[in-house]
């Protein structure tokens, strides 16, 4: 299974340069990992615990707590169903069962073809517009069952290009043009600010 | 009372552009930058200590007293900004950073600016990529126009902001899981003291910690002044505040509305807002500040929406969140959904949290299903008890944040309004069938 | 401390349970309620790691001005007027709770749990817990233990998720390598997937597991606690002298733990120290004496067995015809016995306790000397100029650990390759073997480095300059042999170097072998006598009290191996050595044995070398008999029996006396006490030890005591006093400050009036003026042949676990071996021709070995790095002990 790609580690370093700490990145290239490979793979987590300097265990710690990565293998789109209080109260387990006759499949599994899996997931903060889902993420808000099947019918004739594989976050990253850049504030860099310390020797 | 007051932060939420560096520079953008770094970094913590801004994160805690705790002369200190928004109900700092990502940024160099931070941390939720996309472009884009970055128009002041992607734990929200979490660490929080940011943060440094809605009010104040700000509001919650009206009301949204003296049911009843209960059918229940508050009732109606006020009610405003629930609402249903949430968020460093959510969970579960036993009332409430002691508001906790005693509140509220709709659950499952002793596996549970 | 002692040290008043105590400044209150009698139940705390407050067994109600709430009393320091209640209402019903939530989970198979017995939570279950459980739901279900290592088995479903191992892992060992996986109820330690918990100190988080869910695959099902009885001792696996305890039931040493003394070990043990307890009881134990019977053996009566051999001894042509390898294994007193008979009876000189794998005595005894302690010591400055500590001296690695990560302590390594702390030195520079001097007096010195020194270029050598130069206080200098194929001379070079440029520098000696310190202390070395001083100063002070003495200073090993190869050897006699296997050079030792005419052996087990002998004594060994030992630090503890030994075997001392006698000669010894007596009252460095024994100090005796010996010459006699005494004209009567009693030499008490004691001992043992310890002698720069651009410098360092006789009689350890191979710069692949992977022949003149090759970029160019002590390719065939450094060449080879 894969590391990370030339073009990847690339990247990897680019967003590492970001942050006083390298072991900060770690969240960011655990996500690049699974936009390249759409689940979190072993020898994946082992390079990026040689990029930032962890062993692959402290990469596997930080992995696991976090809802997003997958260890296993997920299908193509991730259907994530809110079924939290404000979606429960206007229909989110019923649009959750609905979802699982038309998929076929119980939270937590993935359609024989590979292309979905279902999640009955926490709030989503589209509260107000419940109930609600994410498929890889993207919003769909008030949906009502017919636009569910709709939905699943765009998704599986590719009429939802919008809609990127799952793993795909982001797709504009931030890039931080080298003559713009501050620089990175490390704990050990303890000077004054600049602009703090001109006003106070003013002052004096 | 519903005012005429302005709006603060969602000003641009109608202007198509509004996300764009041109739409917000056609509206008055970064003009509070410039206006700033003419009047020093004092003097704007000045205008935000005038403003009185509560915290719109969850906690209230003023920002300007926050940015004071600080300690003086150490360097370097970090600004990080709480965009994990993932309390059920809460739906407001997304709209910001979707809707309005230049404000919020103009909001994180006013900040700092004013504390001394020379690089800031953005964090946005992870499941949230149109907000990350959206922020990023206006990074860049404030970039290019020298807004952010090395000596900010021309002047001395410095700073990097880096946008960082969560990864899906609500409980990241929590300041300190957030700090551990930007760390690359698993997001579980600290013990304050003595771990608080303000003293010790992120790399152990001096570190704030506000939220996304927070910092989206910091243009206005500069720009129109702290005491503009104060005159809005009621005596302890100045200005305006969003508030997302969700559950069972005919017209669900978010609204700013003037903070301190806008009351529950306008909010709820207000054609301009909720536009009254779905149905028209009677109230049974509100939470007035996302799941981890007490429930409201009927009678809270008509108080403001005003922190102490709410505080001394016994809940609290939160983050902002006000779910309505009438009168077909399954009290103990209910109840279950809100406590399996923190069970399921319980980030496992607490005994009692890790494992008394999970056994409040299964408790509320078998009652649901129609297996509970007449000891399983006492059960519950002593199990509520053993993680946050007397059940009390504001609540004691025998763990390290408030995450475990949330899954309490639910349980507090609905036990002592609704009881009868557990006993007669139980009741109905005495006569059902004969009592087995369940397992309820986590497969089944959680599906 | 005494409370007074504490209000000085700045000391904070709180309350505890309505009683005033003093607490130290920043002291947590679980601790300072636990001075003051009020135990503080907890999981994860454990005062050798940060505390991190997640069990919350802990909580007690505090109250600091704002009204009384629950905290983690192991989270909250202790403040001025802070009142705590550990014995509340609330304080109680928070507990129960606790162990409520944690036995929800948690299987109820104490019966067949190794843990049960001596289980915190199934103690605090007892004395606190609920009665009956009220958790109906189906316990967390998890696959039963799974081995996390070679060595240690996790069990999921027993683990409360305290932290503890996995803390242990990162912030003490260093090796991260289990970790929480997975969130909230879901949590569970665990690896990597196929990446084992691969740590030397892997052990240590079975015996800190508060619960049953971490065990050994030694130990597990062998024993109940209620059946183990239990002795004090310390670990002989290496010389730092780790505090253990020794678990026996049936007289069969089960087990050993870590005990927590302050100056060494904090309560840590390395692997192969806590497993080494398998080598007691192993199968290849020599139980009976042996005697050879044309090529094998047979076994004798011990009256057979020791007339040969005293025989043999007897009919040596001259003295110097005697010669005696090792004593490294022994106690002390085993040691002395060897010593008095050999030096005081046989008057033999060629005597020495090392392998030509360590450093001459008169550096190990003679520098200037730092504690570990004083090596640790918060914001110093440390050199490292000797082995690999995490593989040779593990527990003393977890202390320059600690000292560099969270005591500000700078370390600087100058050693021929990067090793297990490289990552942890502030600058870490690999000179060419053999001109570690000058590169030592460069990065010393005051002036800029502006040039390349023994294959390093001049930036990094001026980086360790500066380090060098900003250190506050005298360097401490760890100082022992990093490679053997590099002569000792070198590294007493670089001592001399040191010393030069800093006459202030203390020295710690990183010597291997476990009582290697007390054999060298108790004159098993060439040209010393017992107490640390040479045989020339002592002449006088042991006229008396030994028959003999040597005439001349003898040879070391490798000189009574030559001379053995040149037949000049009648009687060899290896005291628990095999030189075939542990001497750097084999051919010099297989023609030493091979030279010799006798060939001696007192051993625990037949190796190599003791199978080439007539005669071998069984010896009782590690936890079969009582004595003393000494560390690195020149720290005495104590050696406990806790089993009998195999069969007949028995100690030492014991067969030194046996011997001695059958030579005409009494030793005077019947029990080991009497020979701690002796040495206490002989030898110089060790006088008064047996009283400080005698007063049971747990963290060991560090020598020499601070006694000050005056003869008075009036009535011949000697008194011991403190240091701190004022000793009056004629010395007959002194003030004492210290608390210690002295004994007169016939057992009384001595006098003891009014703070003053006279000690009289009769001198007729003793004569003359105490005499000086034995010191430095310091060489200048040793003369290295010039590089050969096509030959590598050998480099043979050791591994933890090798083909030594003590790990391969472990069984459990046994297999951790690594095997032979050379470790190679990459950058020097493309020139040789080789790939890692692949074999290459390593040549010296006199012999080839053939290796699989590693890359490593921690061995520098130029360097040809192998292990010693593997069974399948030996580097000791390569090395010539002649020779100051080794020079090899590389080949293919398929
Ligand atoms: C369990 C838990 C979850 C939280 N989640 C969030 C969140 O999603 N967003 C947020 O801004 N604050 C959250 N908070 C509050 C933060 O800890 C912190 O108080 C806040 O970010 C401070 O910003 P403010 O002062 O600007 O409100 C949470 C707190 C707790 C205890
Ligand atoms: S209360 Fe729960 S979420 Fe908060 S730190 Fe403890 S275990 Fe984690
Ligand atoms: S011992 Fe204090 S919380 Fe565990």
């Amino acid at each position: 299974m894969a590391r990370l790609t030339n073009d990847n580690v690339e990247l990897a370093r680019e967003i590492m340069s970001l942050y006083p700490r390298p072991k900060s990145a770690l969240i960011s290239l655990l996500h690049l990992a699974q936009e390249q490979d759409g689940h979190l793979t072993d020898s994946a987590m082992a390079h990026i615990g040689e990029l930032v300097g962890v062993s692959s265990a402290e990469v596997l710690g930080t992995a696991s707590f976090y809802e997003m990565f997958k260890m296993e293998p997920v299908g193509r789109y991730m259907v994530n169903i809110c079924t939290n209080i404000s979606c429960q109260l206007v229909g989110g387990e019923e649009l959750l069962a609905h979802a699982e006759s038309t998929l076929g499949i119980r939270p937590g599994q993935t359609t024989p073809d590979g292309l979905f899996t279902l999640e009955d997931v926490e709030c989503i903060a589209a509260c107000t517009e419940a109930p609600c889902l994410q498929v890889n993420y993207r919003y769909e808000h008030r949906i009502s069952n017919e636009g569910f099947d709709q939905l699943v019918n765009d998704l599986r004739t590719g009429n939802r290009s919008d809609i990127p594989d799952h793993g795909v976050l982001a797709q504009i990253r931030q890039h931080i043009p080298e003559d713009r850049r501050a620089g990175s504030v490390t704990p050990e860099d303890t000077a004054v600010p600049a602009w703090i310390s001109a006003p106070e020797e003013a002052e004096k | 009372m519903i005012t005429n007051a302005p709006k603060i932060t969602t000003s641009r939420f109608d202007n198509a552009d509004s996300h764009t560096l041109a739409g917000f520079e056609a509206t008055g953008g970064y003009q509070a930058l410039r206006k700033a770094l003419s009047m020093g970094p004092a003097a704007v913590a000045n205008e935000v200590k005038t403003a009185t801004l509560l915290g719109r994160g969850g906690a209230g805690f003023p920002a300007g007293v926050k940015w004071g705790l600080a300690p003086e002369n150490v360097w370097p200190r970090y600004l990080v900004v709480n965009g994990d928004e993932s309390e059920p109900g809460t739906y407001k700092d997304r709209m910001l950073m979707e809707r309005d990502p230049h404000q919020l940024i103009e909001g994180v160099l006013l900040a700092s600016y004013a504390i001394g931070c020379g690089q800031a941390f953005l964090y946005v939720r992870g499941e949230m990529p149109l907000a990350q996309e959206r922020i990023a472009t206006a990074l860049n884009d404030a970039y290019a126009a020298g807004y952010i970055g090395k000596n900010i128009l021309g002047s001395d002041f410095s700073v990097d902001v880096v946008l960082t992607w969560g990864a899906g734990a609500y409980i990241v929200g929590e300041e300190t899981a957030l700090i551990e979490s930007l760390e690359g660490n698993r997001g579980m929080p600290r013990l304050k003291p003595p771990y608080f940011p303000a003293a010790k943060g992120l790399y152990m440094q001096p570190t704030i910690v506000n939220n996304v809605e927070t910092l989206s009010n910091l243009p206005w104040i500069v720009s129109n002044g702290g005491d503009a700000f104060a005159a809005l509001g009621a005596e302890t919650s100045r200005g305006t505040r969003m508030f997302a009206v969700s559950g069972h009301v005919k017209n669900p949204g978010v609204f700013e509305v003037e903070y301190g003296v806008t009351t529950f049911r306008d909010l709820i009843f207000a054609p301009q807002y909720g536009g009254g209960i779905l149905g028209d059918r009677a109230l049974k229940a509100f939470i007035p500040g996302g799941a981890s508050a007490p429930w409201f009732f009927e009678e809270h109606l008509d108080l403001p929406l005003e922190k102490v006020t709410v505080d001394r009610a016994g809940s609290m405003l939160g983050s902002g969140a006000v779910v309505v629930m009438d009168d077909t609402t399954d009290a103990v249903k209910a109840c279950l959904r809100l406590v399996r949430f923190f069970a399921r968020e319980s980030c496992g460093k607490c005994t009692p949290c890790r494992e008394g959510t999970t056994w409040l969970e299964n408790i509320l579960q078998r009652i649901q299903d129609g297996y509970g036993r007449p000891s399983d009332l006492e059960l519950l409430l002593d199990v509520a008890d053993n993680i946050s002691p007397g059940i009390a508001w504001p609540p004691k906790q025998t763990t390290i944040c408030p995450l475990g005693p949330s899954a309490v509140s639910p349980i507090a509220s609905a036990m002592q309004r609704f009881r009868p709709e557990f006993e007669a659950r139980i009741t109905q499952a005495e006569e059902n069938r004969h009592m087995v002793p369940v397992t309820i596996s986590k497969a089944a549970s959680y599906g | 401390m005494a409370e007074a002692d504490l209000t000085q040290l700045d000391g904070v008043t709180v309350e505890i349970n309505g009683v005033e105590v003093i607490a130290h400044k920043g002291e947590l209150l679980i601790e300072a309620a636990e001075r003051a009698g009020s135990y503080i139940p907890r999981f994860c705390y454990h005062d050798r790691m940060k505390p991190v407050g997640m069990c919350r067994m802990c909580l007690v109600e505090v109250d600091t001005g704002r009204g009384p709430a629950l905290q983690p009393s192991c989270m909250i320091e202790c403040t001025p007027g802070m009142k705590a209640d550990t014995e509340s209402d609330v304080t109680k019903k928070a507990q129960d709770g606790i162990l409520e939530f944690l036995l929800a989970n948690h299987p109820l198979d104490c019966p067949v749990c190794d843990k049960g017995g001596e289980c915190p939570l199934q103690d605090q279950t007892m004395a606190y817990g609920p009665g009956e459980s009220r958790f109906v739901e189906e316990k967390r279900h998890k696959e039963k233990p799974i081995p996390i290592s070679d060595l240690v088995l996790l069990d999921r479903e027993r683990c409360i998720l305290c932290d503890r191992c996995t803390r242990f892992a990162k912030d003490v060992a260093g090796d991260p390598l289990i970790h929480f996986i997975h969130r909230g109820n879901n949590t569970e330690v665990n690896t990597f997937p196929d990446e084992p918990f691969a740590s030397y100190f892997s052990g240590n988080t079975v015996q800190i597991c508060p619960v049953g869910a971490l065990t050994a695959s030694t130990y597990r099902f062998k024993a109940r606690p209620w059946d183990l009885e239990t002795t004090e001792s310390t670990c002989q696996t290496c010389s730092v002298g780790c505090r253990i305890s020794i678990d026996s039931s049936r007289d069969q040493v089960q087990r050993f733990a870590g005990v927590d003394i302050d100056p060494v070990n904090w309560g840590w043990l390395c692997d192969k120290g806590r497993f080494s307890s398998e080598v007691v009881t192993s199968e290849s134990r020599l139980s009976e004496p042996l005697v050879r019977d044309g090529s094998g053996f047979v076994a004798a009566k011990w009256s057979d067995a020791l007339n040969r051999f005293a025989k043999a001894l007897g009919s040596a042509s001259s003295p110097q015809s005697i010669g005696v390898i090792g004593g490294a294994r022994l106690t002390n007193e085993d040691a002395y016995a060897w010593s008095k008979l050999f030096k005081g009876v046989l008057a033999t000189d060629n005597v020495d306790a090392q392998l030509g794998d360590g450093l001459p005595a008169h550096a190990v005894l003679g520098l200037p000397a730092a504690t570990i302690d004083e090596v640790c010591a918060p914001g110093g400055t440390v050199l490292l100029l000797g082995p690999d500590v995490k593989e040779e001296l593990p527990v003393l690695f977890l202390r320059l650990r600690h000292a560099a990560v969270e005591d500000r302590v700078s370390l600087v390594e100058i050693s021929p390759r990067s090793t297990g702390i490289s990552s942890l030195a502030k600058a870490s520079v690999h000179p060419r073997p053999g001109e570690t001097a000058e590169v030592v007096a460069a990065v010393l010195g005051s002036a800029p480095i502006s040039r390349e020194i023994a294959g390093i270029v001049a930036d990094e050598l001026e980086a360790t300059r500066l380090v060098l130069a900003s250190a506050i206080g005298p360097i401490k200098v760890v100082l022992g042999r990093a490679s053997v194929a590099e002569s000792a001379s070198v590294i007493v070079a670089a001592a001399s170097a040191i010393l030069d440029a800093r006459p202030d520098a203390v020295f710690l000696s990183a010597l291997r072998r476990s009582n290697i310190r007390g054999a060298l202390d108790m004159g098993l070395a060439p040209g010393l006598l017992p107490g640390r001083i040479t045989i020339e100063e002592g002449r006088e002070w042991y006229s008396e009290a030994w028959p003999a003495l040597p005439t001349a200073s003898g040879l070391d090993t490798e000189g009574i191996l030559r001379a053995a190869a040149d037949g000049k050897i009648d009687v060899l006699v290896l005291l628990g050595a095999d030189p075939l296997t542990d001497f750097p050079d084999a051919d010099l030792a297989e023609r030493g044995l091979t030279g010799a005419r006798t060939v001696l052996s007192v051993d625990t087990t037949l190796n190599a070398s003791s199978k080439r002998a007539d005669v071998v004594l069984a010896a009782a060994g590690f936890a079969e008999k009582a004595g003393t030992t000494t560390n690195i630090e020149g720290r005495v503890s104590t050696l406990s029996q806790r089993v009998t030994p195999p069969g007949t075997a028995r100690p030492d001392w014991m067969l030194a006396t046996e011997l001695s006698s059958r030579l005409g000669t009494d030793l005077g010894f019947e029990s080991f006490a009497d020979v701690l007596a002796e040495i206490s009252f002989v030898a110089p460095s060790h006088l008064a030890l047996d009283q400080a024994i005698a007063e049971g100090v747990p963290d060991g005796v560090l020598l020499p005591l601070d006694v000050v010996v005056i003869i008075d010459e009036d009535d011949e006699d000697i008194v011991i006093l403190d240091e701190t005494v004022t000793v009056s004209e004629d010395g007959a009567e002194v003030e004492v400050t210290a608390d210690v009693v002295f004994e007169e030499t016939d057992g009384s008490e001595a006098d003891q009036t009014n703070g003053l004691i006279e000690l009289i001992v009769d001198d007729s043992d003793t004569a003359g003026s105490v005499p000086a310890f034995v010191e430095f002698i310091p060489v200048g720069t040793v003369v290295i042949p010039p590089v050969d651009s096509y030959a590598f410098r050998l480099v043979a360092t050791r591994k933890l676990y090798d083909q030594g006789t003590l790990v391969q009689s472990a069984p459990s350890l046994a297999p951790l071996a690594v095997s032979a191979s050379v470790s190679l710069n990459p950058w020097e692949f493309d020139r040789l021709g080789v790939a890692a992977g692949g074999r290459a022949t390593i040549r010296t003149a006199k012999a080839s070995v053939s290796v699989t090759v590693h890359s490593d970029i921690g061995v520098p160019r130029g360097v040809a790095a192998m292990i010693v002590n593997q069974a399948d390719g030996r580097v000791s065939d390569l090395i010539s002990a002649d020779e100051l450094v080794s020079e090899v060449r590389i080949e293919t080879s398929s």
